[in-house]
């Protein structure tokens, strides 16, 4: 077999199972592939050796028989998952050199079903970014471009490396994180499907925490079914993670039928926003359109709220974060300052924070220790979390009048180029003002790709589904990726 | 609400960031875009509305009161930037 790096997870299973292939040309296929493409910056740290011990194991699994979907899969890992004796470190000067004692609940899943890693991925500082631009490590870059032109353009952010590799297939499937939109902003800026699903699915342990209460892991893959089979593979009961959902995860590939004859798909009347190119609006109404052929019932519905999600997500998550980040002081793991003579503690915290973090972080720890400091907690983080706290009773009322997924364009534009002067910090973070809400509401959301735009970049659309219902989700996701028939992929030119 | 350079300098030491005083007042500035951003959720009316204090409505789980780990001090210390004795070791802290 050819091209062996370009299968989907589900073909790879299958010629894996057919004896086909073996684990070990398919991570070969993709290590040759990963070796020539540093332009793309998605792979930080590279773990060949590794990969190719673990390949060989898989195949005795498949050969033994009874392997479960995943085993043999090349998979990449995001450099926020802890991964035992392999690098990890989210993106930032200031975990640089630590090596985890331990593995992360989700990469572990995945390494017990025999899933192999090649390496990990890039991706903004801490998560915090729109466009894998914080990132210690630089940029990644998307595979793709826009018309004639050669200019680098964003893979989005902040799972940047994650969406890049597998866009460019350097690997069959990646982990994502998603606190804000950073599985399915990416997914959506590099024409591969991205899920996030719902609050609580997918273990956090082990994941460099951003902001606890929205940080969600998912897969980001090529196609609709393979979300399916590696959402499965990471998701289930933790122990080890108190908010983790004691709920049996079903078979998700055995959901998708592509029957939605019936479904009721509610179109928010606010994700409309002022200035929305006019190619993102085609988009959506294409998408409702197909769904309605489907066989599905499309109903217009209002989340009032909507407009207030970004704001309140601002205060939320940047206070969270500050109390997260609060563990990186030079003491336990990763950078510490040198200190000069008379430097106490409290230089040493100060001093290793502002080296090992870049500006990004630094602004998003300092908001949130003002929102959270005495005098401003009630004005500003009490308030937001009554706001979320509408912003949640919206999609609980619509799911309620019997709305089964909710219909919205993935991102207000296609990528954008990369380093771009940014004055000011609010205009990168409205990347995110049609994902936000779902991590608000602790909601599945997935992001899949519908279309090209006049200069050839993927553009996306988002489902939301009602929680734990992931499977449903996956099925309507799946009958308009049919529907869509989306095919195209980036022009080789790294 | 409009944060000038003192308050910013507060924050930052609240924070453990150090901050060099020719930043400051860009630091503010920031700050102020920011928090004018935010600002927009005063328009709102939260009167009578619970905070959300948990994604899920759910009860934590329990399980027995035992110990499940320890005795790792070597894995512990692993990544320690200054590590000796069995110990973290920091500056001074106490005269």
């Amino acid at each position: 077999m050819s091209d062996l790096n370009t299968l989907t997870i589900a073909a790879a299973r299958d010629a894996l199972r057919a004896a086909e292939t073996t684990s070990v040309e398919l991570t070969e296929a993709c290590l040759t592939q990963i070796d020539a493409a540093d332009a793309l910056g998605a792979f930080v740290h590279k773990t060949p050796e590794l990969a190719l011990e673990r390949a060989r194991a898989a195949d005795e699994r498949i050969k033994a028989g009874d392997a479960p979907d995943m085993c043999g899969i090349p998979v990449g890992i995001k450099d926020l998952f802890c991964t035992e004796g392999v690098a990890s470190q989210a993106g930032s000067k200031i975990l640089q050199g630590f090596l985890p004692q331990y593995e992360s609940t989700v990469s572990g899943q995945l390494k017990s079903a025999g899933a192999v890693m090649l390496g990990k991925l890039n991706m903004d500082e801490f998560a915090m970014g729109s466009s894998n631009e914080t990132s210690v490590y630089g940029n990644a870059v998307n595979p793709w471009r826009s018309g004639n032109s050669d200019a680098a353009l964003t893979p989005g952010g902040s799972s940047g490396g994650s969406a890049s590799a597998v866009s460019a297939d350097l690997c069959l499937g990646a982990t994502g994180t998603d606190t804000g939109g950073s599985i399915r902003q990416p997914a959506a800026f590099t024409g591969i499907v991205g899920l996030k699903p719902t609050y609580g699915r997918c273990s956090r342990w082990g994941i460099v925490a951003f902001a606890s209460s929205l940080d969600q892991a998912g897969p980001m893959t090529k196609t609709v079914r393979d979300a399916a089979i590696m959402g499965r593979a990471m998701m289930g009961h933790d122990p080890k993670d108190s908010t983790s959902a004691d709920l049996p995860v079903p078979d998700f590939e055995a959901m998708l039928t592509g029957d939605i004859k019936g479904k009721v798909i509610g179109i928010p009347k606010e994700y409309r926003m002022d200035g929305m190119p006019d190619e993102i609006e085609t988009l959506w109404t294409q998408g409702r359109e197909m769904l309605a052929d489907a066989g599905a019932v499309i109903r217009d519905i209002s989340l009032p709220h909507t407009k207030y999600a970004l704001p309140a997500y601002y205060v939320v998550a940047p206070a969270e974060a500050s109390s997260n980040l609060a563990r990186y002081d030079g003491v336990r793991f990763g950078h510490r300052a040198q200190l000069s003579q008379g430097d106490g503690i409290t230089e040493m915290y100060e001093k290793t924070r502002a080296e090992g973090f870049g500006p990004e972080v630094k602004r998003r720890v300092m908001i949130g220790t003002y929102v959270l400091s005495a005098g401003f907690y009630d004005a500003y983080y009490n308030r937001a979390r009554k706001v979320r706290a509408l912003i949640k009773k919206d999609f609980e009322d619509v799911f309620a009048d019997g709305i089964d997924a909710i219909l919205t364009p993935a991102t207000p534009s296609a990528a954008f180029e990369l380093g771009k002067e940014h004055t000011d910090p609010v205009e990168m973070y409205l990347n995110d003002v049609f994902t936000v809400t779902v991590n608000l509401a602790g909601l599945p959301g997935i992001a899949l790709p519908t279309g090209l735009d006049r200069q050839g970049l993927p553009l996306g659309l988002q489902l939301i589904g009602r929680p734990w219902e992931e499977g449903d989700l996956l099925n309507t996701a799946y009958a308009l990726e049919q529907a869509a028939g989306f095919v195209a992929k980036p022009a080789k030119w790294w | 609400m409009s944060i000038d350079k003192d308050t910013a300098a507060k924050v930052a030491k609240l924070a453990r960031i150090k901050v060099e005083e020719q930043e400051l007042d860009a630091l503010a500035g920031e700050f102020n875009a920011i928090l004018g951003f935010i600002e927009q959720l005063n328009e709102l009316d939260v009167e009578n509305v619970e905070p959300m204090t948990s994604v899920t409505p759910m009860r934590l789980k329990r399980r027995e009161d035992i110990v499940t780990d320890g005795d790792q001090q070597d894995k512990v210390l692993a990544n320690a930037p200054d590590a000796r004795e069995g110990f973290f070791a920091v500056p001074k802290v106490v005269e």
